[in-house]
């Protein structure tokens, strides 16, 4: 079959994109369509309709006045549904399907801008017309993420129109599988899923191996609790993942893809197939891609729900169709892997990045970020911030400039921000520690983190404010894990269970001195002992915060208080005797009847039958019950 | 339909040959079986076995290995609470917390009695820039509150209430 070439692709969608007046992309991204995006975008095809104007989607290119896109995530999902207008590059935020009429009317046949829709300068107040006056991207160094969120997913010409799948025909026709691994060495790219292993030393190992079948799988379970650039890159630019499996493949003499992604991302399933079937419909995969006489096929598997599956050995147990079990390493995957044959398997973000790295020459990537840390690294930032959202900056960048000048300062519960006075960090997700106010302005980086006894893992940044009790926060990681874990080995299985016990001990005020000793002991022995990357990283949560926040586990074990009053167990409800109006409605409501009282006289607690649940406080109207 | 025992054994057949009963997509094939009954019925499981070779045991244990199989009836509408850091650290406790008390579930009991709903935690949807989220029915709902998250709830009990009134008539 002749295929047209990417250049003819690429001009012949120039040509289409000149006719139009303006191009309005709203982005798609899951955060977006739950705050009614889809309604926006149906919206502006009825109100340019009843204008006697034409607009088309991105997948038609029909002739007409304007034409309407769906991008990928932008990453600011906080400030959703975003729309932004090109060629200038406005940006509206918290748009709403009621704002079309007004957008089109002033913004897109006047050319007046809606200062109401624009994002505001924190501290002059003027409005900011586009991306590249707001902070929250300003600061950011967008590359592996660039077109996520300008291009429309589902629509492979838009990827071919910035020169997609260039990197891939040239490492398919004018490479040799040695030329690539040595290229991607050369960029110093190390895996984005936590180990941050050297890319370019993995594929040199697997090619070496001579055998007629090998695979790539793409490793886009991205089960870490509160991460998610995976899930935006699949679902913003999936091409770029098939490209750099492409690339992948050639480097090792792969003819078989797997890309296995969790079944809570359906969004990124559906973009995924459709952007294989568009692929192989343009010959980049199938038979003879590019022309050349290498094949490469691709299958999507679905994951069915297990965090360990993210662990490579795990991954491939459950593609063979098998429970989802670690096994001891050595073979590495690139000596025996899926089926018994030798495998690469690289993160989702890792994959993206290829195509990208080679596109800007792999000496300009290296020549970013740190010296062991090259290139740029994606983040989710979430927790007590004032923009959430998906970030990507150089490796080396501080958390200062993070928090502070990306993410917009730290707030507090009662919604107070307070710059960057956050109490920690958790880095890295259940296998990561966390970072506190020393390390504000540490550059982060793969080794620095290690040292510091936290991991970048796949890059989920979750902040935490004051007001948050880390005891709490080491419980909840420990109980994800202990959920989580497989049961292959004992000391992973058992110990996470006994430790996750102790934690709970400690926030319900039944610890004692021993407690805290055997916590720290068997900490070390699920670290030394477990079989796989989850086992071994699971104490990651309760270590770090021992070590910084000991202050903090002592005040539970030996004054039985919780400092940040979180644990319920802990709390004393108390009332305040001038606030009291002897009302009787907190007696009432007691379940223990631990409140008594009288008209006039304000009411009392009987700590030793109160059972701490806390509807008292709920009940009262007058705010008189603290704790 | 005239023998719905046989009909639903012919879209298991349909299944396996869309995968040549192969044992090792046995993940996608069972994921296929709970798309259509809505949970993995034992006695199809046990033709899934005779099918691929396999023994019981084997597929007993991937079916209860992953989270996302279930060998019990789901509600017919199923609630997601996300309880990832970011929604964790956002109180996604209160919001199921407030849909237990509501729907009379707790930590055991996650179906209700009229099979109207299921309660279900999961660790991450990846909408953490939502924090908190919950997904009715696979639609995100972001930024929740206890009181919006019942509002939801009731919304349906109330559609669901409708249909049974004009179904009596």
């Amino acid at each position: 079959m002749q295929h047209s070439s990417l250049e003819e692709r690429k001009q012949h969608y120039h040509d289409c994109m000149s006719q139009y007046k303006a191009k309005i992309v709203i982005c798609g991204g899951t955060g977006c369509i739950a705050n009614g995006a889809m309604d926006i975008f149906h919206r502006f095809e009825a109100v340019i309709a009843a204008k006697g104007l034409k607009a088309t989607v991105a997948l038609q290119k029909e002739q007409a006045d304007y034409i309407l896109s769906k991008s990928g995530c932008q990453g600011f999902c906080q400030m959703g549904p975003l729309v932004t207008l090109y060629p200038q590059g406005i940006f509206y935020v918290h748009v709403k399907a009621d704002d079309v009429e007004e957008i089109v009317e002033k913004t897109l046949l006047q050319g007046e801008l809606i200062p109401r829709l624009l994002i505001h300068d924190d501290e002059t107040g003027e409005p900011l017309p586009d991306t590249a006056h707001i902070p929250f991207y300003a600061k950011q160094e967008r590359t592996t993420l660039k077109l996520c969120g300008m291009i429309d997913a589902q629509d492979i010409d838009e990827y071919i129109a910035h020169d997609g799948y260039t990197m891939a025909r040239k490492a398919v026709l004018d490479m040799t599988d040695q030329e690539v691994c040595q290229a991607i060495t050369a960029s110093g790219l190390r895996g984005r899923g936590g180990g941050g292993f050297p890319t370019g030393r993995k594929w040199d190992l697997t090619r070496v191996q001579v055998n007629d079948t090998k695979y790539v799988i793409c490793n886009g379970d991205e089960g870490d609790p509160g991460a998610f650039m995976d899930r935006c890159v699949m679902e913003g630019n999936p091409h770029s993942v098939l490209e750099g499996m492409i690339i992948a493949a050639k480097a090792i003499g792969a003819n078989c893809g797997y890309i296995y992604v969790r079944a809570e991302y359906p969004l990124a399933v559906e973009r995924l197939k459709l952007a294989v079937k568009a692929a192989k419909e343009a010959g980049f995969l199938g038979e003879q891609i590019f022309g050349s006489t290498m094949n490469f096929d691709m299958i999507i598997m679905e994951g069915a729900g297990a965090f360990v599956c993210g662990e490579e050995t795990a991954l491939m147990a459950s593609i063979e169709g098998r429970r989802g079990m670690p096994m001891p390493k050595p073979p590495f995957p690139a000596v025996k892997g899926l089926f018994g044959k030798p495998t690469v398997i690289n993160n989702v973000e890792t994959l993206a990045t290829v195509p990208v790295a080679m596109q800007m020459g792999v000496e300009n990537y290296a020549a970013k970020g740190t010296a062991k840390s090259s290139g740029t690294k994606t983040f989710a930032l979430t927790g007590h911030v004032a923009h959430t959202g998906l970030i990507e900056v150089p490796f080396g960048t501080t958390l200062r400039e993070i928090i502070v000048d990306i993410g917009g300062g730290v707030i507090n519960d009662d919604g107070s921000n307070c710059g960057a006075d956050f109490k920690a960090v958790q880095i890295g997700g259940p296998s990561g520690g966390c970072l506190t106010q020393e390390h504000l302005d540490m550059p982060l980086d793969y080794d620095n983190l290690l040292s510091v006894g936290a991991m970048i893992g796949s890059g989920g940044l979750v902040v935490m404010n004051q007001q948050t009790c880390l005891i709490q926060i080491a419980r909840f990681f420990m109980q994800f894990t202990q959920n989580e874990s497989c049961g292959k080995c004992v000391v992973c299985r058992e110990g996470t269970r006994q430790m996750l016990g102790l934690l709970e001990d400690i926030t319900e005020g039944r610890a004692t001195k021993e407690s805290l000793e055997l916590l720290e002991e068997l900490a070390h022995v699920v670290k030394i002992g477990s079989l796989c990357g989850l086992g071994k990283t699971a104490p990651n949560p309760v270590l770090s915060t021992m070590k910084y926040f000991r202050d903090e586990y002592n005040a539970h074990v030996f004054d039985k208080k919780c400092p940040t009053n979180q644990c319920q167990a802990l709390s004393c409800y108390q009332v305040v005797a001038e606030l009291c109006k002897s009302c009787g409605l907190c007696a009432k409501k007691c379940p223990v009847n631990a409140i008594s009282g009288a008209k006039g006289v304000p009411y009392v607690i009987d700590q030793d039958v109160c059972i701490k649940c806390g509807v008292c406080m709920e009940t009262c109207k007058f705010h008189a019950i603290v704790k | 339909m005239d023998h719905p025992i046989a009909s639903k054994f012919d879209r298991v057949c349909q299944i396996l040959e869309h995968h040549q009963r192969n044992p090792h997509k046995l993940i996608p094939i069972l994921q296929e079986i709970q798309a259509e009954y809505l949970y993995l019925p034992e006695e199809i499981m046990t033709f899934v076995s005779t099918a691929l070779g396999l023994s019981t045991s084997a597929i007993y244990g991937v079916a209860t290995f992953y989270s996302h199989f279930t060998l019990t009836p789901k509600g017919k509408n199923v609630i997601k609470v996300c309880d990832g850091t970011a929604c964790h650290v956002k109180k996604s406790e209160g919001l199921i917390q407030a849909i237990e008390k509501e729907l009379g579930l707790n930590a055991k009991k996650r179906t209700t009695d009229d099979l109207l709903f299921t309660l279900e935690t999961v660790a991450c949807l990846g909408a953490c820039g939502l924090a908190p989220a919950v997904v009715l029915n696979d639609q995100v709902h972001g930024l929740m509150t206890p009181e919006s998250t019942l509002k939801l709830i009731r919304e349906i009990k109330a559609k669901e209430a409708e249909v049974v009134c004009n179904t009596a008539v």
